[in-house]
């Protein structure tokens, strides 16, 4: 990807959790945490994977 | 299988020793801190920014222990007790906010660096030659920390509480002007190594205890889908806006009130200081990155709000839910090890946020208004007077006012911190908006943000209601967004009618890495 376009991966976090309608919901459950929670934790860890891939793209 | 319930209450005598062991191990280690890396103490950069040598790892403790404060782990969770899903919107937050520390701090560090400015306001008096500005930020940041740090002492209050030290016949006030003696006293003489050696002790403590908590407590209550359902009963028969989902009319006010808190968090002098003491601007990108295993825990730490509905915790006051649930699922040793965690959960951010407060008074206001010849260690004793004072303030408004008052006052302050954002955060990347404009856009801000949520009753969302559709909308960023266009409108009127010769004294070139990375 190139280099200047990286840190425009940094809005996809700011999308999938402010779209509130798309995530609230029970369904699908993980382990018994209701829909609404499993993407909030996933976005928590998917967030930190895509800061950690802009910040090797700055560095080349 | 329930666990016992009551007013959440227990005094135990081994609870109380294994908390006041760890109360004096920091303590110990809070003075053994000014050794630590050891510093001249008589400059304002080693005591208020530990010299900006802490690596990556050091850094991560310091920030986590900084940002996640007792309060959050009280706060969170009794909002979330009370009504559920909309107090997740801390988790959100939480992922909003390192992305924005990713892209904007290494540049504040990078300018500031290069300047020895200590502040966010040092950075807009140089950026943008403007004094008045620079009082602007300098004011807003030690107004906002004040009410930040009283609340650090009600989580620590509620600890005491919980801990039963009422039966001690004390009183509540000793054990919290005794806390506060010794914190006062390490942060005097060692400055911010203090709370960055604690925060190593804290956190693990934290971890370990919210570990325990989440692992331990949904056995007992029959796994995490038996948690939610009860917690989903129990607030069909509360009834409301509450619930495991959220209401249609909570989107909005959800969604806005983590984007703003995200915008205001590294505003905050305790999270500027804590960032700009970092050793580089690489540690602070390393730390956008690993700083989130922190919101996890937050997460779990909300969940325990559940928790203490499905265990049947029955507690009047929602502060008292975390406390209480606590109490009804450990035995008292472990109880008094997670009343530490919390405790040193007070003591920590507090520690940092006087010092940041300290540190703004001092270059911003005293040096600039009162006396401009300070030497450098006339500079860095103000500050550590300072810094007793800010937190004898807090103590005294936390033992004379109602807890309301300090509630309302930080919620406030989340409104007026966000109003500094165009002036420092645009400034690191434009100086098109010009100082007056961009102060006249900070007064508009403060005074509809303050004069609405006053309206609101100091509640923090305005509902805009259109038909039938509530719009709900965090004030601070209705405010933010009234300052920004009072600060581009005001920008070319300003230019028309005075020709300002304010000196930049930043380059384009400050604010990039001095050494790229390799």
């Amino acid at each position: 990807m190139p280099r200047k376009l990286t840190p425009w991966l940094l809005l996809i976090p700011f999308i999938a959790l402010l779209w509130v309608p798309f995530y609230n919901r029970t369904q699908p459950t993980v382990a018994g945490f209701p829909f609404f929670y499993v993407w909030q934790f996933a976005w928590v860890v998917l967030a930190a994977l895509l800061t950690w891939a802009v910040h090797r793209g700055w560095r080349g | 299988m329930t666990l016992p319930s009551g007013s959440g209450v227990r005094f135990d005598a081994t609870a109380l020793g294994v908390f006041a062991f760890f109360f004096l191990l920091v303590t110990v280690l809070g003075f053994f801190a000014a050794r630590w890396r050891r510093g001249d103490l008589s400059q304002l950069h080693e005591w208020g920014l530990g010299g900006r040598r802490f690596g990556a790892f050091v850094t991560w403790f310091l920030l986590g222990g900084d940002l996640y404060t007792a309060y959050t782990l009280i706060a969170v969770p009794a909002l979330v007790y009370a009504v559920g899903a909309y107090g997740f919107f801390a988790m959100p937050y939480t992922v909003f906010v390192y992305p924005i520390v990713f892209l904007t701090m290494p540049r504040l560090w990078n300018a500031c660096r290069k300047h020895g400015w200590i502040t966010s306001a040092d950075f807009v008096e140089g950026r943008y030659g403007s004094r008045g500005l620079a009082l602007a930020v300098a004011v807003t940041g030690v107004l906002a920390t004040m009410p930040y740090i009283a609340l650090q002492l009600v989580g620590l209050e509620k600890v005491f509480e919980a801990m039963g030290l009422g039966a001690l016949g004390i009183g509540r006030e000793t054990p919290l002007i005794i806390a506060f003696v010794i914190l006062a006293l390490y942060t005097y003489s060692s400055g911010l190594r203090a709370p960055a050696l604690i925060a190593f002790v804290k956190d693990a403590m934290l971890y370990i205890t919210v570990i325990a908590a989440v692992v331990v407590i949904p056995i007992k209550l029959g796994g995490y889908g038996a948690v939610f359902d009860t917690a989903e009963k129990a607030f069909a028969a509360k009834g409301g806006d509450t619930g495991i989902l959220l209401k249609p009319d909570q989107y909005w006010s959800f969604a806005t009130l983590a984007l703003g808190s995200a915008f205001a968090l590294f505003l905050y002098p305790h999270a500027t200081t804590a960032t700009l003491s970092a050793d580089s601007p690489q540690t602070i990108r390393r730390n956008a990155v690993w700083l989130p295993a922190y919101s996890i825990m937050l997460g779990l730490v909300a969940l325990l709000g559940y928790m203490a509905l499905a265990a049947h915790v029955d507690v009047k006051d929602g502060s008292m839910a975390v406390p209480a649930l606590i109490n009804a699922s450990f035995p008292p040793w472990f109880a008094g090890f997670c009343f530490a965690a919390i405790a040193l959960g007070a003591l920590v951010p507090a520690a940092i946020m006087s010092i940041g407060a300290a540190n703004l008074f001092t270059r911003n206001i005293w040096r600039a208004y009162v006396n401009a010849n300070l030497s450098n260690a006339q500079e860095s004793r103000i500050a550590k007077n300072i810094s007793l004072l800010v937190k004898f303030g807090a103590l005294l408004a936390v033992l004379y006012l109602p807890t309301k008052f300090a509630i309302d006052l930080q919620l406030l302050g989340g409104i007026w911190m966000l109003q500094i954002f165009p002036a420092v955060i645009c400034g690191l990347y434009t100086r098109w908006l010009r100082a007056s404009a961009l102060l006249l856009g900070w007064l508009a801000g403060m005074i509809l943000g303050s004069a609405l949520a006053y309206a609101q009753g100091l509640k923090p969302v305005y509902t805009f209601v259109f038909g039938d559709t509530h719009y709900g909308i965090y004030i601070g960023l209705l405010a933010l967004a009234v300052n920004f266009v009072v600060s581009i409108l005001a920008t070319p009127v300003g230019a028309r009618l005075k020709r300002e010769a304010r000196p930049d004294r930043t380059q384009s070139l400050d604010y990039h890495d001095a050494v790229p990375d390799r």
